[in-house]
């Protein structure tokens, strides 16, 4: 079929070895701000991949991601946290006795935070996806916004404003990015079997797609619930990064973050969510300098607190309006395209999937 | 409750619904023509506020003239978003639309803040609109009487406009199909503009009646009332000038009463408005007063 | 086969990634080089909320930091450089900035206004083992368990009894009325401690006649302080921000509303003067008051700032950003070096320093021992009312 295959596999495999030693030269010789925005960057691109699942790949405006996120966040961090912190932090009212006692390792709670935030993804989806458009993305902002409204008045499981702090800490790179690579896996895999050619269907075209036979419901609750549970992931992996969480971290409009990046890569396109997750963690975090005070020219030029913001959305209204296809529009990744370009003969097929 | 407290919720619920019904109506409006949710909408009621801030404090000019300068700013704006954001993706994808008009929204709210500051400023009250009340033992203020008047004033004025002019006729082709409407010789464009006018025009009296009512300003005091506002037009019937004013009253009555009847709920009062919005697009999509809507293929 | 590619371009991502960060940091670290030549000057981090909700605040305190930097340019003979960064009122911002303020090398960490930025930069600086000094963060976790976090100002728990006390020993007030923004952990914490204390203080558990609550952002207040009217207590207790307090507060008058009203020290703000200056019966607590200079100090602080900035209020959140850095200074002076351990030790010892605030010591949290200030409102300004001294 392919006569590049044996180059490929090996460029591949390369590749993964590559990165794992990135990770581990990168885990002993970055500097610890160096990693905390890597695996920042990590989260983002989880967030980025699902949101993308959901509007890109089914064609759902989903606008509660951070609704999700808080779910997962909260699950996560009551699991881990020691029995003394939650003693010393739930100083208004004493949290409830069955939670009280649980301490959990990280990586099944994270995994528990995903489960929990999927289960309310199919509360939320089964009432919210029989709307459409615009009134699906601001029924399910609404869900967001219930669910965190929800989250700082239940003070005896959440502790209310006061969040929780002493969450156990995580900072290798492994984790994060280990996550992350699953995840991709994990959706890759989604996307390229028949759920996700029924999800891609509905996104062109729902009428037909029901003409076909394809159970629109049940897929678009589906993907719904998957975009929830890996938006839970990203949020247990938000609260051991930070180790202090708080109801306020997870408004409505830190959705329009994580829409920026599947709008930036291109709605549709895993690789174009990677890739711009990346960039914006980092970017944001660059784009400081134009907050602070510069010499510019001679010229003392004050730094203006926000500037970072502005520059933010004004992308995000280019990229919708004159490069509506993002960074890589509906396209991936693929080794064909990198020989392609070296000119390695090939047998036939060039792939875009 | 006593009756006293109960005249007492009345008046809050009226001061407060009747703002909602008033910024409802050019939410209304937008929507019924172009079926976008207009999230710029919400940053225009801050635009307005600005405007005429500016325009009492530093340029020292009399209310009355700067309220009409500031609707007179937010209109061109609101004509010129639509210009540059709205009207490229007319044909593209709902999505694309949508997060246009969040890309707009996004953007003003934070060149409001490089631009404006972060901080909140004191919106001046002309002495001669805003003073204070009381009857028996219930007050509330002037604004309680003047913004229902002006809402219903205005939602007169729009209906004429809907029902009795030739653009008005032409917006009402428009809404209910684009492309049909141009093969008609309606001049779509024109009446996009007409209605981004009207809509802006009413957001900025909206923007500065909720700046008169409570009175400090800053870059993102539009998302929460353009969110209840957009609610409020949905729970009337969107696309409904008198369902979005009555959508607002209920808002209003409702959230007030919420408090009122279990204070001890009071934290769960945003919750309110989501809950019944989800409720009403799923039980009646169509609002109150809304037709039903038949999805076209 | 699938997936392959996938892990190829994550791999490739990471790498450009690593890169990107990789020369970001080495810019930054060559920058610095050239500045400073290595240990010519001294480097006090600022973490301060410069937009977002808590944005005024931040500047407050920014404003004192820089004058007191101003004033006292050097520390072991080196000059002293400010690196102020954004946290955006957002957490992890907030953990972000402390990150990078590590990796700049700081010496030592002022901030910030707003606990839960506190509780999200402590870890950071404990794990990195720099010192950090907050300015006006009162909830009593954010020192708990973190040997590296002091503050010059007293805590929640102080300060709700102390407006407790004062309502009932000096308003001799019998019931009390809360209204709390649910949203800010500043307010329900605050208002827990005064409702504890009130209670004991009258003796009476149904001494709280109403608990209402909004949220931060909330305009409208009506609702629920129609419901406060009716239960008729005899003062109002409602700590919150400036923003929605000073609506609040006006309102209540309006509604005929004519009690006492009690707040916290987030009241002290231009913008909630702006809306309450003509009303009357409003008290709330403080770090500060210029009528009652506790130090030499504070009438240094007071004519200095005034020059600077000769069109703004004086107020507690610059004065306790004066305090942050003076106390930098004297405890990088005390450790006679820069190393984090030697200025955290000799930040524990604070005894008896004098700030423009008064005169701080630092209890074995890391928590300052000092005197609460209670301003009431009166003709436009905020008034001396009283001050209250620690147990």
């Amino acid at each position: 079929m392919d006569s590049r295959k044996g180059i490929k596999t090996a460029l591949t495999i390369v590749t993964l070895l590559l990165a794992a030693a990135v990770i581990y030269f990168g885990d002993s010789h970055l500097s610890r701000f160096q990693i905390r925005i890597l695996n920042l960057a990590a989260i983002f691109v989880i967030l980025g991949l699902s949101l993308n699942l959901v509007v890109g790949f089914t064609g759902m405006f989903s606008l509660g991601h951070s609704g999700f996120m808080c779910v997962g966040a909260y699950t996560a961090a009551i699991l881990t946290m020691s029995p003394e912190s939650k003693e010393l932090i739930y100083y208004m009212e004493p949290i409830v006795p069955v939670l009280k006692n649980i301490e959990w390792p990280v990586i099944p709670a994270t995994v528990m935070g995903g489960v929990v935030a999927a289960i309310f993804g199919v509360l939320v989806g089964f009432p919210a996806l029989r709307l459409r458009d615009d009134y699906l993305a601001i029924a399910t902002l609404g869900f967001a916004e219930i669910i965190r409204i929800i989250v700082t008045n239940t003070i005896s499981i959440t502790n209310g404003a006061l969040g929780l702090k002493n969450i156990p800490s995580e900072k290798s790179l492994w984790f994060y990015w280990g996550i992350c690579i699953l995840t991709i896996l994990i959706l890759k895999a989604l996307i390229n079997s028949s759920w996700g050619y029924a999800f891609k269907a509905i996104r062109d075209n729902e009428i037909a797609a029901e003409a076909m036979g394809v159970s629109v419901f049940k897929h678009k609750l589906l993907s719904f619930t998957i975009g929830a549970f890996f938006a839970g992931i990203a949020g247990a992996m938000m609260s051991f990064l930070i180790t202090s969480i708080d109801p306020t971290m997870f408004r409505f409009l830190f959705t329009f973050q994580i829409l920026l990046i599947v709008v930036l890569g291109g709605m549709g396109s895993l690789t174009g969510s990677v890739i711009a997750g990346v960039v914006v963690t980092i970017a944001m975090e660059w784009l400081r300098i134009v907050e602070r005070p510069m010499h510019l020219f001679g010229m003392d030029v004050p730094g203006i607190p926000g500037m970072r913001m502005v520059i933010f959305a004004l992308l995000l209204l280019i990229i919708i309006l004159f490069y509506r296809q993002g960074l890589m529009g509906t396209r991936e990744f693929n080794w064909d395209w990198v020989l392609d370009k070296l000119g390695v003969a090939k047998s036939k097929e060039r792939g875009v999937s | 409750m006593t009756l006293e407290t109960f005249l007492q919720n009345i008046a809050n619920g009226i001061s407060l619904g009747s703002l909602y019904a008033l910024i409802a109506i050019g939410y209304t409006m937008v929507y019924g023509i172009i079926r976008l949710i207009n999230f710029a909408h919400a940053d225009l009621l801050m635009v307005a506020s600005y405007a005429a801030f500016y325009g009492i404090l530093v340029f020292a000019l009399p209310w009355w003239v700067s309220f009409l300068l500031a609707i007179v700013i937010t209109t061109i704006l609101g004509i010129s978003i639509e210009k540059i954001a709205y009207r490229p993706l007319r044909d593209a994808p709902r999505i694309s639309a949508l997060i246009s008009a969040i890309g707009v929204s996004f953007l003003l709210e934070n060149l409001g803040i490089v631009l404006l500051g972060a901080r909140p400023k004191p919106f001046p009250r002309p002495e001669e609109v805003v003073w204070n009340i009381h009857l028996g033992g219930i007050s509330f203020l002037s604004l309680a009487i003047i913004i229902p008047v002006i809402t219903l004033v205005l939602l007169i004025a729009v209906n004429l406009i809907v029902n009795k002019t030739n653009v008005g006729i032409a917006m009402r082709a428009v809404s209910r199909d684009f492309e049909t409407a141009s093969l008609m010789a309606v001049d779509v464009n024109k009446v996009v503009v007409t209605t981004f006018a009207v809509g802006s025009g009413l957001a900025a009296v909206g923007g500065i009646m909720w700046s008169l009512q409570y009175p400090q300003i800053d870059p993102l005091m539009g998302v929460f009332p353009g969110l209840k506002c957009f609610i409020a037009a949905v729970m009337g019937g969107i696309g409904s000038v008198p369902g979005a004013m009555i959508g607002g009253f209920i808002l209003g009555m409702g959230e007030v009463m919420l408090v009122g009847l279990m204070p001890e709920l009071s934290g769960y009062r945003d919750a309110f408005a989501f809950v019944v919005l989800i409720l009403i697009l799923l039980f009646k999509p169509g609002g109150i007063l809304g037709e039903h809507v038949v999805e076209k293929v | 086969m699938f997936g392959k590619k996938f892990l190829t371009l994550v791999a490739m991502v990471m790498l450009v990634a690593v890169a990107l960060v990789g020369c970001g940091g080495g810019e930054e670290a060559k920058s610095n080089n050239a500045a400073n030549n290595e240990s010519d000057v001294i480097k006090i981090g600022v973490y301060e909320p410069l937009t977002g909700i808590n944005a005024a605040g931040g500047e407050m305190t920014v404003e004192g930091i820089k004058l007191a930097n101003k004033l006292y340019p050097d520390v072991l003979g080196k000059k002293v450089e400010l690196v102020i960064v954004d946290n955006k009122s957002e957490k992890q911002e907030a953990a972000n900035a402390v990150e990078r303020l590590v990796n700049e090398n700081v010496d030592v960490i002022i901030g910030s206004y707003g606990s839960s930025l506190s509780m999200a930069g402590g870890p950071v600086a404990k794990d990195a083992g720099v010192p950090v000094i907050g300015c006006s963060p009162t909830n009593p976790l954010v020192t708990k368990d973190n040997e590296y976090y002091f503050r010059v100002c007293f805590i929640d728990p102080f300060q709700g009894t102390v407006m407790a006390k004062y309502a009932v020993e000096t308003l001799g007030a019998k019931t009390a009325a809360i209204v709390q923004d649910v949203q800010q952990d500043y307010s329900v914490g605050l208002s827990k401690y005064f409702v504890d204390a009130f209670k004991e203080l009258t003796g009476d558990e149904n001494a709280i006649v109403a608990q209402v609550n909004y949220n931060t952002g909330d305009k409208d207040f009506s609702a629920q302080l129609t419901e406060v009217k009716a239960k008729n207590p005899d003062v109002i207790f409602a700590p919150g921000n400036f923003l929605e307090c000073g609506i609040l507060v006006e309102k209540a008058r309006e509604l005929g509303i004519d009690v006492p009203i009690l707040g916290g020290d987030t009241w002290e703000a231009e913008e909630f003067l702006n809306r309450v200056g003509g009303l009357k019966d409003i008290y709330f607590s403080t770090h500060f008051t210029a009528e009652e200079p506790v130090t030499e100090l504070s009438s240094t602080f007071l004519t200095k700032f005034a020059e600077e900035y000769p069109d703004k209020q004086v107020n507690a959140f610059a004065a306790l950003g004066f305090d942050s850095y003076l106390l930098a200074l004297d405890a990088i002076n005390r450790a006679g070096s820069t190393d984090h351990d030697a200025i955290r030790d000799a930040l524990a010892e604070t005894e008896n320093f004098q700030g423009a605030t008064g005169f701080i010591t630092l209890d074995e949290n890391g928590d300052a021992n000092k005197t609460a200030i209670i301003k009431k409102v009166a003709d436009g300004k905020f008034v001396y009312e009283t001050k209250v001294e620690p147990k």
